[in-house]
């Protein structure tokens, strides 16, 4: 008698919680759906309300116009190259500095451990970074989306807790046919530790294709140097004051009704496709990422 | 040192470079105790000792950025701590295996999302005009006429907690997945054995078992006080709501940068990293009282 009605009213909860969870996808997904379906569907339609899950009368036009501007495909590119050369340069140095603060004999590990870790505690802050960066001649160049952030404390704590695993035995063999610890980083290294690195590379190229406010401090002064999320806060930033008007694209009404686009159109699509690139590889690499948060979870 | 040259050629530029863009910024603090003017080089500027800091506290916009940082991290963190134990646990009763591996991975699908994407989003269900929000609870009949939600002060720390949970959640789950994923499975036969039923097993079992995980992740959540995100705030706010809505930060960017006032700007940072510095500090000191293993 107790067991059944134990069950029961696990029978009850298993169907509550089952719901609850289908509820809460949708509050995940809905956002993000309804700007996709937004996107697709005419601009003067959409303002007459209502598009929830589909575009009721299906067009590509909000897209056509948005590449059509010009100022949109260049701010993707410069996206597209900032990211690239951002997980590049930082796989590359911070697999480097991790494997030599892995070689438990040599002579500076504890205080260039020590200098790498503090650095994750300590910032200077907005301005003195401002004028860093001033000094260094980087404003308002290509260079200062790659050169300041080349290496990343919390990415050597990931690669050096991997690279802890590769047996010695691998290393000493390079070593007895003459190979220094160059060729032991390129040859053996960097081949062994691909699981760490595109994890590594993953966070990265994540936090370069999302970042703006490098571009707002640094690069503003500088249309073309504009990454495509930079753009689309402008847009938004623009949009959201109506009284201030639609900004440079919104503005840009065509003759015919059905060609017409309006902000909230031209917002739609430029979130789809800021949003794209992550949203098409999440469901292949979201793996790594947990991985890369429980191996970034062990420290010392 | 001969056999070890090649490591030295490997990390010591590197290291240099670490130094370069992390510490020898460190030096820009004594701009803070400055009037400060770029052209002027460093030994001609005017000394003011502590100018700015008085000027600061004596500040009623500083005053209301460091209430709405600090009231807006405890906010965030509140919320999120609740939210991420309770999904965790509801989570893990989900008996279906891919069922469960799918509703995880859409809980941390914003987590990779930009704040300029997700405050977008934020700002289009919210909107009066066929926003999903108002529409709903019009439909609901909670309320007949649409609300203004981010044009009213009332709101914005709300909508910045939610938003922060809609974000963070299922990202913040992970860790306690993982902690409940280490349990051992023994404990909970011997509950059932002892006629323990679904919530007592919760309550009794899974609760202490990551209760070590809770405390380490609340003490390093005490560091971060004064850091309530500045993007979120950034993004959501504007001329009708900057009284709740303006955090340390933006109060740097808008004095430094758009006003060029960069020695109140280094200074209301300096404040910042003090604060924060301290903090984790003696949240560190806390933990290792508590028998913890340590932060740092």
């Amino acid at each position: 008698m107790n067991r059944f009605s134990k069950e029961n009213g696990g029978f009850v909860f298993n169907t509550l919680n089952t719901a609850f969870m289908v509820l809460f996808s949708v509050v995940m997904l809905y956002p993000f759906w309804n700007t996709i379906a937004v996107s697709f569907n005419e601009a003067v339609d959409t303002i007459r309300g209502g598009i929830t899950l589909f575009p009721r009368k299906f067009t590509l036009q909000n897209y056509k116009l948005v590449f059509a501007t010009g100022s949109i495909p260049h701010a993707f590119m410069v996206s597209v190259a900032r990211t690239s050369l951002n997980v590049v340069t930082n796989i590359f140095f911070t697999a480097m500095i991790a494997y030599v603060l892995s070689r438990q004999n040599f002579v500076f590990r504890k205080s260039f451990t020590f200098i790498i870790v503090i650095s994750m505690y300590i910032n200077a802050g907005l301005i003195p970074n401002y004028f860093l960066m001033k000094n260094l001649h980087l404003l308002n160049s290509f260079w200062v989306y790659v050169i300041p952030t080349m290496v990343n404390a919390f990415n050597f704590l990931i690669v050096r807790t991997f690279l802890r695993g590769i047996p010695e035995s691998f290393i000493e063999s390079v070593r007895m046919d003459g190979g220094g610890d160059f060729t032991i980083f390129l040859k053996i290294i960097l081949p062994l530790s691909t699981p760490a690195l595109a994890t590594v590379g993953l966070f990265v190229a994540v936090g370069a294709w999302n970042s703006w406010f490098d571009t707002l401090i640094y690069a503003s002064g500088r249309v073309n140097l504009h990454t495509l999320q930079y753009k689309l806060m402008e847009f938004l930033q623009s949009s959201q004051a109506q009284s201030r008007g639609a900004g440079d694209i919104g503005a840009m009404g065509m003759s015919d009704v059905s060609n017409m686009v309006t902000p909230v159109s031209i917002r739609a699509a430029i979130t789809v496709i800021a949003a794209a690139p992550i949203i098409i590889v999440y469901p292949f690499v979201q793996r790594y990422f947990v991985i890369g948060m429980n191996l970034g979870g062990v420290k010392e | 040192m001969i056999s070890q040259r090649q490591l030295l050629i490997m990390s010591v530029p590197i290291i240099l470079y670490i130094i370069l863009f992390s510490y020898v910024p460190l030096w820009g603090w004594t701009m803070s105790f400055q009037n400060f003017r770029p052209a002027k080089s460093f030994f001609a500027q005017e000394w003011v000792g502590l100018k700015w800091f008085k000027f600061m506290f004596s500040d009623p916009v500083f005053l209301r950025t460091v209430r709405n940082t600090v009231m807006m991290s405890l906010i965030n963190t509140t919320l999120g701590f609740i939210s991420a134990i309770g999904f965790a646990l509801l989570l893990n009763e989900i008996r279906s295996v891919p069922f469960k591996r799918i509703t995880q991975t859409i809980s941390y699908l914003p987590h990779f999302l930009s704040w300029v994407i997700v405050t977008g989003l934020v700002s289009t269900m919210l909107s009066v005009e066929d926003g999903a929000v108002n529409n709903l609870l019009i439909t609901l009949q909670i309320i007949k006429e649409p609300i203004l939600w981010l044009s009213e002060p009332k709101y914005f720390w709300g909508i910045v907690g939610a938003t922060y949970v809609w974000k963070e959640l299922g990202w913040n789950t992970i860790i306690y997945l993982a902690a409940i994923a280490g349990i051992d499975p023994t404990l909970y036969e011997a509950a059932e054995i002892d006629g323990c039923g679904r919530w007592k097993k919760m309550y009794h079992i899974t609760l202490p078992s990551i209760k070590p995980t809770i405390i380490i992740l609340l003490i390093m959540s005490v560091g971060h006080i004064l850091d309530a995100g500045f993007e979120m705030q950034y993004l959501l706010r504007n001329g009708l709501v900057q009284d709740v809505s303006d955090t340390i930060d933006i109060y740097m960017l808008m004095f430094g940068l758009q006003r060029s006032n960069y020695s109140l700007a280094t200074a209301a940072g300096l404040f910042k990293n003090v604060v924060n510095i301290s903090l984790i500090f003696a949240a560190n000191e806390i933990a290792k009282r508590a028998g913890e293993e340590r932060l740092i």
